[in-house]
């Protein structure tokens, strides 16, 4: 069983990470939050909608991100945002693909296959995808990862600005420590399929006595300190 | 923002569309293998013509039923291989959390069943003209009802086998060829149903294209349309494909109760 037992609400306009090691249950858990995944049991509300009888009304205004999850290589960047674009029903598409393009500084690739592109232009391209539909939920999975520290920091700038225009609430999974320390509001610290603890960085930090995140994740991961009560 | 039905199927349908526009050897493929097909039993049956009585009477039937068949495996290939593109590009993931249902992802791939089969088909029988002096257009209405018939049949196996892939993963994938080519023997393309053993005789009788391709010697051998035929071809293609769509729709289920959608691919 991947998850079990999980219970969590996330606020609207927040920031949250699921935060935990390999097999932990994170990208399990963004699945069941997008339907991809049915759950044996539970309930799952998205949105204010019941994700397993009612993911049709979510996911318009829902979007998802990942670095495992490709788009199809041989189209060119452009033809890849087109057919999105019509899945997700945008108007005045060109307009906002040549948006989005100046946004994430793909004007110079939008011609160019999908499948020839760099790490970090890939990345920019599947955040393109991901903001067609100018999600009010977003699912990040590990957004940052294999980008070079420059772009990964430039990324997590847009993702600021992009919460800031528009409240936006941003469910991300990630094994970066310093891009939640940074990012989030609340973490979720998993650990086999269970939700282990949850505070913002500032709590988790204050809880295990500990200067970063990496402490307190490495902490969990081994069983090494419990938290602190707080008064 | 999550527009209409149409659009979406549009959508599927537009993204193999720009696969095709960005590779003319992909095209010229579709287009390459029934005219080469075509061609070698256009030849065949001209010297045919000249030996054997069965064939001199019917000019051109094995080059109808060389070009008919190819609709029928044509067909098949066209949703099956639509389906395994979106795999083999690890595309599902983001197609199956965006707003397409999975009857409208069904419905793009036989559109497209629908396009691949044209660009295939069509040009090899346009080829027969000049080279046989041979129209299948000549065969009128019944042409239509034989084409539509045999592309349902080949959207059936296309679906059967789509839902094989998505079960079981791209190991499956060879069955697209596998399933069509088991039915030939049986399908009656070349031969009558009625050369068949009995007990395979069976067999073709209760798969569409025995009465279709018996229905189309029956046109070309001048005993006019045979209606009962045709009732027959489309009752038994409504009943496979519809059991086929809702296999596929009822693996596509199990496959997100299992997870399967989010990590498939090579």
């Amino acid at each position: 069983m991947a998850v079990d037992g999980i219970s969590f609400t996330v606020a609207t306009g927040s920031t949250t990470a699921l935060l935990g090691g390999n097999g932990a249950g994170k990208t399990t858990t963004i699945s069941m939050l997008l339907g991809l995944l049915l759950p044996d049991s539970g309930a799952i509300r998205v949105l204010g909608e019941d994700m397993v009888r009612h993911r049709y009304r979510v996911l318009p205004r829902v979007n998802f991100s990942s670095p495992y999850v490709e788009l199809p290589h041989r189209l060119s960047v452009a033809e890849n945002l087109t057919v999105y674009g019509h899945l997700y029903g945008i108007p005045e598409l060109k307009h906002r693909i040549a948006q989005l393009a100046e946004e994430l500084d793909l004007t110079d690739i939008l011609k160019r296959p999908a499948g020839k592109l760099s790490a970090g232009q890939k990345t920019r391209v599947a955040l393109a995808k991901s903001m067609l539909n100018q999600p009010e939920l977003l699912f990040l999975d590990e957004p940052t990862a294999s980008l070079d520290p420059d772009t990964a920091d430039w990324v997590r700038g847009y993702f600021r600005a992009y919460q800031r225009r528009t409240g936006a609430t941003i469910l991300l999974a990630s094994h970066n420590m310093a891009e939640v320390e940074r990012l989030c509001d609340q973490v979720l610290m998993m650990k086999q399929g269970r939700i282990v603890d949850t505070g913002s960085p500032a709590d988790l930090l204050q809880r295990y006595d500990r200067d970063d995140l990496e402490q307190v994740f490495l902490d969990i991961a081994r069983d090494r300190r419990q938290p602190q009560a707080t008064s | 923002m999550s527009g209409s039905a149409p659009r979406r199927i549009g959508a599927v349908m537009l993204r193999h569309l720009y696969l095709m526009r960005g590779s003319w050897p992909r095209v010229l493929e579709m287009a390459y293998w029934p005219a080469i097909n075509m061609a070698l039993w256009g030849f065949t049956s001209q010297f045919f013509t000249t030996h054997s009585s069965w064939v001199a009477q019917t000019g051109g039937i094995l080059i109808g039923a060389v070009i008919l068949w190819d609709v029928m495996f044509r067909g098949n290939l066209g949703v099956a291989l639509s389906f395994m593109e979106e795999m083999w590009s690890r595309n599902l993931g983001h197609l199956s959390v965006s707003p397409l249902r999975p009857h409208e992802l069904l419905a793009g791939m036989l559109g497209m069943s629908l396009v691949r089969t044209t660009i295939g088909v069509l040009p090899a029988a346009l080829l027969a003209i000049p080279l046989y002096h041979y129209s299948l257009f000549d065969m009128g209405l019944p042409l239509l009802a034989f084409w539509i018939n045999l592309l349902v049949s080949g959207w059936a196996i296309g679906l059967g086998v789509s839902a094989l892939v998505l079960r079981f993963g791209l190991g499956a994938e060879s069955m697209a060829w596998v399933m069509i080519f088991a039915l030939a023997p049986v399908a009656g393309i070349y031969y009558p149903i009625s050369i068949l053993p009995q007990w395979l005789q069976w067999v073709a009788w209760a798969l569409p294209p025995a009465y279709v391709f018996e229905g189309m010697r029956s046109v070309m051998q001048g005993h006019g349309f045979d209606w009962g035929l045709l009732a027959g071809a489309v009752g038994l293609n409504l009943f496979f494909v519809a059991a086929a769509a809702l296999t596929f729709l009822r693996v596509h289920h199990i496959a997100r109760r299992r997870g399967l959608l989010l990590n498939v691919g090579e």
